[in-house]
């Protein structure tokens, strides 16, 4: 078990059969396997599988697929879909996520349970294909307008693809939050054998918001319009307690030769992976360094880096973008230490040789016999 | 005594925020009336927009989502196809439905999605003040066309019922006024048909409402009335546009 807390608390029950699946289509399935029944999407490289999955296999569970018009489309049926209860969920890549954030807006002000996959891909502007990790600002500090907060899920492999696909929606309905799953090429492409483990559901509270007729209720409301000013204060005060209360309880991590580490690569997702090559390289050659790979990008796992207290004599994050998760990590130690970025951009990745090389040019005295 | 009126039961007591002589209070009650009148009243779920009709969850006494500018029709989508059963309508001006919104009007058509748009054209924007809708007349004074929409830099007016007659996917399009009592009683009609249609599952319906704006417009109400009939009336002309089960 990873450090870190959820509210998403589950027993194993039994493990099934192994599948070897593609990324995108691991993410589609588990969706489905999660109580997904409606998707909306358009189409965009490298995300497209998830959609045809979709399109595929949504009419044999009685779902619902529609091929939107446009990303800014697809937003809005996910919005409607999510007001009526439903587990719902679209997938898009960098361009397309632009598309949705005013839709996304919406969702978070109305506090709809909507399941999102950004298979990132390099930018800005139309960019190229490759794995990026450069819309972490984008997912993590908001994107549309107005002050809000996605609960943001980093897997770094095909498993945790499906295992946080199952939990984005169990996080999306316990907390009433738009759910961000961000990927990247290199995740949605792979195929790596999976199981869908069967698990107790957590207890989630009923979806008593949701319009879906009046009959026999009083009706249900679902509008952020709020013109009087008091109005819109005691609403932001609820959502600012409702992100203060995630932060507090749904951070999550993975940590890796720590225990002793005077320094630590910190790096999600793809990146993690080499990183962790580059840590074991690094061990290799006797240097004490560890890894520390946030799973979830908000709440950023903070507390991780409380617990490493003064220990640590510098940091590296590996990142696929000109460094944007840094100033999170820079904010999470208040600066008491140096951090360095080791980074690649527009699609391309860097070795583990190369990241180790970073290291040791940033922290020459973790060398032994350097200065 | 005998009662001769009385508020729908699908309005709520909130009194109309409208301007004096907007029609969409009128427009308000035939939705209401045809609601309660088809039985609808618990399993309407409403889709308003942004503009002027922005606050009309205050009014329908039924389930409301409230949409981003223009989206109103895939919001209604997403709810359409989560809950099949229910009856799902948008009420939307020609501001969010004639252009930020026409993709997703066009659309929701093309797929045939069976939900019904109710389409408020008072060829302006209202709620932002006066400015030039897709809807503005050739000629006409808003606060975006100072000197009179000139065509040569502004365009034409679209005439969306005509548009989305052409869509195949569109079922019932009726395009209709509210300036008169007999106009009134023949937009009432079209919304019952418009509804009819969405119940037999037969797939998009579209009703066009021409309505005034006195505020902005610099008109009386009867006026208004008046300038409706007599100029918007010849740019969109009345009529049952299309309904796939009158043949």
């Amino acid at each position: 078990m990873a450090p870190g807390s959820s509210t998403i608390n589950r027993k194993r029950v039994v493990a099934l059969k192994k599948y070897l699946l593609k990324g995108n289509e691991a993410i589609a399935e588990a969706a489905i396997k999660a109580g997904c029944r409606l998707f909306f999407g358009y189409p965009i490289t490298p995300s497209t599988e998830i959609i045809e999955y979709m399109a595929k296999h949504l009419p044999a569970v009685d779902g619902s697929f529609v091929q939107a018009e446009s990303e800014v489309s697809a937003i809005n049926m996910c919005y409607g879909a999510a007001g009526a209860g439903v587990r719902v969920m679209t997938a898009s890549s960098s361009p397309g996520m632009s598309l949705m954030q005013e839709g996304l807006s919406y969702i978070a002000a109305n506090e709809l349970p909507v399941v999102l996959v950004n298979i990132v891909r390099a930018g800005p502007g139309l960019g190229g294909l490759g794995p990026s990790q450069a819309d972490y600002f984008q997912a993590t500090k908001g994107g549309g307008h107005g002050d809000y907060r996605l609960i943001v899920l980093a897997p770094n492999s095909v498993q945790e693809l499906v295992d946080l696909t199952r939990d984005a929606f169990d996080l999306a309905d316990m907390h009433r939050n738009p759910v961000l799953l961000i990927a990247d090429g290199i995740l949605g492409q792979m195929m790596e054998p999976v199981v869908f483990k069967e698990l107790e559901a957590p207890s989630l509270p009923d979806k008593t918001w949701a319009t879906t007729g009046a009959e026999g209720r009083p009706r249900n409301i679902i509008t952020s319009y709020a013109l009087q000013n008091e109005i819109g204060e005691a609403n932001c005060l609820r959502w600012e307690a409702k992100y203060k209360n995630i932060a507090a309880t749904e951070q999550r991590w993975e940590q890796y030769m720590i225990d002793d580490a005077d320094y630590v690569v910190v790096a999600y997702g793809t990146t993690a992976r080499i990183a962790k090559a580059a840590v074991q390289q690094a061990r290799q050659e006797g240097i004490k360094v560890g890894l520390l790979r946030p799973v979830t990008l908000w709440p950023f796992p903070v507390k991780a880096f409380a617990a490493l207290g003064g220990k640590v004599k510098g940091y590296l994050t590996v990142e696929l973008s000109a460094g944007q998760m840094i100033e999170d990590v820079r904010l999470a130690i208040n600066c008491a230490v140096p951090v360095h970025l080791c980074n690649r951009q527009g699609g391309m990745v860097p070795s583990p040789e190369e990241v180790l090389a970073r290291f040791k040019e940033v922290f020459p005295n973790s060398v032994e016999g350097g200065v | 005594m005998k009662e001769v009126f009385t508020r729908s039961k699908a309005l709520t007591e909130a009194p109309f925020h409208y301007c004096p002589g907007c029609t969409h209070g009128i427009i308000h009650r035939l939705v209401a009336e045809k609601i309660e009148e088809m039985d609808l009243l618990g399993k309407a779920i409403g889709v308003t927009p942004v503009g002027c009709a922005g606050f009309c969850q205050q009014y329908f006494n039924i389930d409301m989502q409230g949409a981003a500018h223009g989206r109103a029709p895939a919001v209604a989508t997403g709810i359409k196809r989560a809950l099949p059963d229910k009856f799902v309508f948008t009420y939307q001006g020609d501001g969010d439905l004639a252009s930020i919104g026409i993709a997703e009007i066009m659309h929701a058509a093309a797929r045939g999605e069976n939900i019904t748009a109710i389409f408020v054209n008072n060829a302006i924007y209202g709620m932002t003040g006066g400015q030039m809708a897709p809807t503005t007349l050739p000629g006409q004074k808003t606060s975006t066309s100072p000197f009179g929409r000139e065509a040569s830099l502004a365009g034409f007016p679209l005439d969306m019922p005509r548009i989305m007659a052409q869509i195949e996917g569109a079922a019932y399009v009726a395009s209709v006024s509210v300036d008169s009592p007999k106009n009134v009683i023949q937009a009432k009609r079209a919304i019952g048909q418009a509804f009819e249609c969405q119940l037999a599952g037969r797939g998009f319906s579209f009703v066009s409402i021409l309505s005034t704006c006195p505020t902005n417009w610099g008109l009386s109400p009867v006026k208004s009335l008046e300038w409706l009939r007599e100029k918007m009336m010849q740019q969109f002309a009345l009529g049952i546009l299309k309904d796939v089960s009158a043949k």
